[in-house]
Order: C-alpha cells, then structure tokens, then sequence
C-alpha cells in the first residue's frame, strides 16, 4: 500500500511537467509583449526589470525561457514576479489567506453536499417514483442546470434588491463585513462568515447534488434487491434496520470513492461564483491576473488548479483502494 | 421506431394472434423512452428550441442588432387587454417615451395614451433577414396603429444599447444550442478514435494515448479555457473565428474522459466470441472494428453525446459570462448576461437577467432528454 501510494504520488510529478509545458506555450503566444508594457511602466525600474530579463532569459528563444522559468521554481521555489502587483508571484495567488479561503470554501461546499445529498438519496431510493422522488429528482436537475454564475446574480439580486437586506445592516459579497477582517475570532464574526457563506454554499454546492443524489439513489436502489437485503427481511427485521445497517453500508461506497474527484469541480465552479460574490479565492486572484494579462501569475495559477485536480484524483484512488479490498495495489 | 418489412409484420401480426408479442430493439427503446414523461416534455422542449432558433429572425420583431437610441434599457413593453371603460379588447400597446426625473436622475418611460397600436401578427414590411432560403421581410408580430404607424413592442425589454433583449435571446439560441452539438463533432470522432485504437491494439500504441488522456485530464478546464478565450481575444480575430476557437477549444480538452471509456469498452468487447468469429472468418481489423466493435457502444455514445451537451451549454455560458467567450456582433445567452456583471445594473433593469432563464430551461431540456435515453437505452432492466 505504501509503496502505492509513492508511486502515484511521483506519478503527478510528470503529468504537473507537462501541463507546465502547455500553459507555458499558451501564455507565451499571447499576443503582447510583457517587457514593452512594463517599460512602459514607470514604477517598474530598468533595474527590476533586466533582473527578471536576466534571471528568466526574457530576450532568449521559447524554450530556453520556459527552462529558465522551470528552473526557477525547481530551484528556488520562485515563480517570478506579478507584472501587475510588483509582488512576487506566490504572494499575489495568494494573498490574504486566499489559499485558506480556496480549501476552505471546497470542503466546507463537499462536507455540505455529502451531508444533503446521502440522507436525500436513501429517501428517494425508499420511496421510489413516488410524488416526492419525482419532485426531489427534479430541484437535483435544476440545480445542475442552473448556471453557477447566474445563480449567484440572482441569489445577488433577491438579497439586495428584492429583500433589501442592506436595509438591516448586512452585506451580502465578500466572506465577512469588512470591520471583521484581521479581527481575532469571536463569535460575531463566525455569524458574520455563516451570513456570507451559505449563499456561496448554496450556489456552488447545488450544481453537484443531482449527481450525488442519483448515485446514492441507484446503489441503494442495487443493493436493496440483493439476495442478502431478502434475508434479512425475512428474518423480520425492522425495515429501518435493513435499510441503514444492511443496505446503505453498502451503498454508500462508490460515493466515499468519488469525494476526492468532486474536489477539483467545486475549485473551478468556485471561480465563476468568486468573481460575482467577489470571494477571496484562488480563482479570483487568477481572473484579475487573467484580465490584467499578468502572464507569470496566470502559468502559476494554471499549475496550481492543475496541481488541486491530481490531488484530488489521488485522494480518489486511495479512498477506492481503502474503501474496496479487492483492490490489488501493485 | 424501426420500419419493419411486410414479411416481418406478417410473422409478427401471426406471433401476436399465438398469445406472443415481439418487440425489436428500437420498439423496446422507443416505448421505454415513452414511458419517462418527463424526458419525453424535455425532448418536446428540446425540439422547439431549434425550431425557435431557425426562426429567430422571424418570431423576433427586429434586427437583433439594429439599436433604438432613444430607448436604452427601455423596460418590457406593456400589453394592454382592456380599453379604457375596462372592456376586453384586441392586445395593443402604446408607443413610450424618455424621461428623465430631474432630481434623481432616473430614468423611466412614459406611455402616449394618445393613440393606440395593435398587436398585430404576420407583419410585413419589417426588417430583412432570410427565411427558409428566401429574403423576407414578414415578422411574427408588430404593433400598428390603424393609420400604419408603428410603436416599438419589446416583449423583454431593450439593453444599454436599445436593442431589442427579445431578438436577442432568439438570434443567441442559435450559438447556445450549436455550441453542444458542434463539439461534439470534433471531440467524439476523437474520443471514439483513439479509445477504440488504443483498446483495440494495446501495446505501446494503447500506453501512449493513455498517457496522453491523462495529461488531458490533469488539465484544469475552465481555467485553461479562460486562458485560451484571452489568446482569442487578443488575437484580434473575428467573431466568428472566436466562436470556432471557442469550440474547438471545448473540444480539445473533452476528449480524453471519452477515449478512457471507449477504450474500456473496447477492451472488453475485443475478448468477445462473435470478435473471434468474425476474425476466424477473415474480417480486417478495420471491419471488426466499425462493423462489430462500434455498433455495440453506439447506445452507450448517444446517451453520452445527449449528457455532455448540458455540460457544454454551461461552460460556453459561463466563458461568454466572463468575456472570454463569445465575441460581439455574435451573442449567445452567456454572452448577453455579460451586461448583468454587476448588482447595481440589475437593480435598476432587472429584465437583463431573462437570458439566463433561457439558459437554465434549455439546460434543464437536454438534461432530462439525456436522462430519459439513458434509462431507455437499457431496455431489458426493470423501470
């Protein structure tokens, strides 16, 4: 199992050099030279400036700058500096605890998800084309098929326009009021964080429940036909028991091993909702650098989003491998 | 259904006098597609939308780009069914006005209850555009006085530009709907190529596009796409051009979940006694390939073609959303809700949001059409 687990963990390593090369090439054949804007610019001295020429071979061919920029970080870590924040890279991906808040705003949305969609599930396998299946099926589709981005505008203009909540004092963009930030952690302020979040957990935690819900809804559904589930019913056992002890024990494991892959979605769902809800996100940090044209923030960005997709496939092949023990690891 | 011929009818007219009832495989798909309503009203709704698409031009009263400088943000136009003393009456509207309150500086649209304009249906004498092959210049619907004037009908109100949202949202189903349909164009014959290649042969070949799938899908999507909307932009190609990038895009970083499954399928197919057979009897790889292989996941393709339609729509929505999408003069629903980017535009002309509703509905549509062929797809499991 061990040896498993560094195998696919050295696995990334390639794959992360290769979406490298790719957002590299694609970020270098966008039109607009970066040094004629920084020249441009008069805050950026002739100094910075031919120190990044120098330390990223800006005036030599593609390949040799994309060696130098990998070298860069392999070496020392360093992506560079943001054209536009004069920062260097790291800080301005993730400045003000925007990684903290990226993490936080996926598990909290996944924790929620699993938490509605399981119980939601095991009702609609239970009562199978019944009225109320019907009708829990159909607001899991509408959730899917709103877009994340529309969702949020509306959530945005019932709060603010239809209710007036500005009118009782509350704010409804950002992930706290602004008086909170940098505060110690009290308990105004974790009410004022709930304020803020559950329209954003609602928003991007929806588009992902419909397919959880049919998931868990088939499995049960599965499992309650075996022969097992029979027997245990004919030794009279009471229903509730033969449902959550026998059968959803069962049913729930595709559903542990596909947590890791809903990971990456929520990340990139999260990035429409940050720039309407103005979240303080990866992804927010990487749509200004995008509209700003800060190459060395967007590859940073690209390889960071990248980076979060393989953990979560690894994450998912080791729930499947810990959950399922017919798994063989070699 | 599968047309049957008069021999098979005959023997299957003889089955059913016997007791038996026979069904072919199409006939069991179609009445088990009959049978989820709601994918049978998604289909329906599916269905007009493209008729509403083709005739956009037509149903809308206006060229989607011509621009009422007077009428900017104009709101939906009223349609009135009483007359003054209160009775019913034919539907008419009257012709609005600009006016600007002095103190707040708002802007609101007063009724000329001077005269009235009918609504009146199969108008000609509009704008041009072409209709089935023809230049036509007959509408859907106009509203007219009896002396022939015309007042402006916006049935969704009008954007900062004054033009027509109504139009708009039609003439923009066309890129919404053939953005689904166009990728998979490209992305399936792909997906479908290299997952039957690297199923079928194995070896290095099948290790080579496996390694290339996973680079794709290491690949994070929205981002990727956000950052190749920018290369488009700055381009400084034309709308049309991007709209094709913006596919093709799609496109590129869709295939590789489909070959994974492909080659699965293949994988375990290839194995099968009729593949043996059919190589016993001389057939070429080619052959054993489209003839044996392929129409076995055929289903398996449309249901996978019907989901990832949705799935498109929304991403292309979300990339016009952001301006990485769809250009201008060209629309599409994502692209018209790029006007709605912020809270205090929504607030003072809410209308702006309407696209987003066509949207979600024709989302909705394909999602249950998708649902529907899967289940019925299968036509031997239990419903």
């Amino acid at each position: 199992m061990l040896t498993y687990i560094i195998r696919r963990t050295l696995y990334m390593l390639p794959l992360l050099l290769i979406v490298s090369l790719i957002s590299f090439s694609l970020i270098k054949i966008l039109p607009g030279d970066f040094l004629t804007r920084a020249r441009l610019n008069p805050q950026i001295t002739e100094e910075t400036l031919q120190r990044q020429i120098d330390r990223f071979g800006l005036d030599r061919p593609f390949i040799v700058q994309y060696w130098f920029w990998l070298k860069s970080i392999v070496t020392r870590g360093d992506f560079g500096m943001s054209f536009d924040t004069k920062m260097p890279v790291f800080k301005t991906l993730f400045m003000g605890n925007r990684l903290q808040w990226t993490v936080f705003i996926a598990l909290s949305t996944l924790f929620l998800q699993y938490l509605f969609a399981i119980p939601i599930g095991i009702y609609s396998a239970t009562h199978q084309y019944k009225p109320s299946d019907h009708i829990v099926t159909f607001f899991g589709f509408l959730g899917l098929s709103i877009p994340n981005f529309f969702f949020a505008l509306l959530v945005l203009w019932l709060l603010v326009v239809v209710f007036k909540v500005g009118n009782y004092g509350l704010s409804v963009a950002g992930v706290m009021d602004m008086r909170y930030y940098g505060t110690p952690l009290t308990w105004g302020k974790i009410v004022n964080v709930l304020w803020h979040m559950w329209p954003v957990w609602l928003v991007i935690g929806t588009s992902g429940m419909a397919g959880l819900i049919r998931l868990m809804r088939g499995n049960l559904l599965d499992t309650l036909s075996l022969p097992y589930v029979q027997t245990a019913r004919a030794k009279g056992l009471k229903e509730t028991v033969v449902v959550y002890k026998h059968a959803v024990r069962n049913a729930i494991n595709p559903l542990v091993t596909i947590l890791g892959l809903s990971l990456p979605t929520l990340v990139s769902g999260s990035i429409v909702t940050a720039i309407i809800l103005n979240l303080p996100t990866v992804g927010l940090s990487y749509f200004n650098a995008l509209q700003r044209q800060d190459e060395n923030v967007v590859m940073a960005g690209l390889l960071f989003f990248s980076l979060f997709l393989l953990l979560g496939n690894l994450i998912a092949d080791f729930m499947l491998a810990w959950v399922d023990p017919r798994i063989r690891y070699d | 259904m599968a047309r049957l011929s008069r021999k098979k009818q005959k023997a299957q007219r003889q089955m059913e006098e016997q007791g038996y009832i026979s069904r072919s495989q199409g006939q069991m798909i179609w009445q088990a597609f009959r049978r989820h309503r709601v994918g049978n009203v998604g289909t329906i709704i599916v269905l007009l939308f493209f008729v509403v698409a083709i005739f956009a031009q037509f149903i809308g009263p206006y060229h989607y780009s011509r621009q009422f400088r007077k009428h900017s943000f104009s709101p939906p136009t009223t349609v009135h069914w009483r007359d003054d003393d209160g009775s019913l009456s034919r539907p008419y509207v009257y012709a609005t006005e600009r006016k600007i309150d002095l103190t707040t500086y708002r802007v609101t649209y007063v009724e000329d209850t001077s005269k009235k304009y009918y609504v009146r249906f199969f108008v000609s004498g509009g704008s041009e555009h072409r209709l089935l092959g023809f230049t036509a210049t007959v509408h859907l619907f106009a509203a007219r006085a009896d002396d022939g004037s015309e007042a402006e009908l916006f049935v969704l109100g009008t954007d900062r530009l004054g033009r027509d949202m109504f139009t708009r949202c039609l003439v923009g189903s066309w890129v919404s709907l053939a953005v689904g349909p166009l990728v998979i164009l490209i992305s399936f014959p792909l997906g479908i190529l290299l997952g039957g290649v690297s199923g079928y042969y194995g070896g290095g070949v099948d290790m080579f596009i496996q390694r290339a799938c996973e680079v794709m899908l290491a690949i994070p999507g929205l981002p990727i796409l956000m950052a190749m909307g920018a290369a488009l932009r700055g381009f400084g190609l034309s709308a049309m051009m991007v709209f094709f990038g913006v596919i093709l895009a799609l496109a590129i970083i869709s295939w590789g979940g489909l070959a994974r499954i492909i080659r699965g399928q293949v994988l375990a197919i290839r194995e099968m006694d009729f593949v043996t057979a059919a190589r016993a009897a001389g057939a070429h790889d080619l052959r054993i390939v489209l003839r044996h292989i392929i129409p076995n996941v055929t289903s398996y393709l449309v249901v996978a073609a019907t989901l990832t339609i949705p799935g498109m729509m929304l991403t292309e929505a979300a990339l016009s959303f952001l301006g990485y999408g769809i250009q201008e003069p060209m629309t599409s629903w994502g692209q018209l809700l790029n006007a709605a980017t912020n809270v205090g535009s929504i607030e003072l002309h809410p209308w702006i949001l309407i696209p987003g509703a066509f949207i979600v509905v024709a989302v909705l549509a394909f999602n249950f059409m998708g649902d529907a062929l899967r289940d019925a797809v299968d036509p031997y499991s239990i419903m």
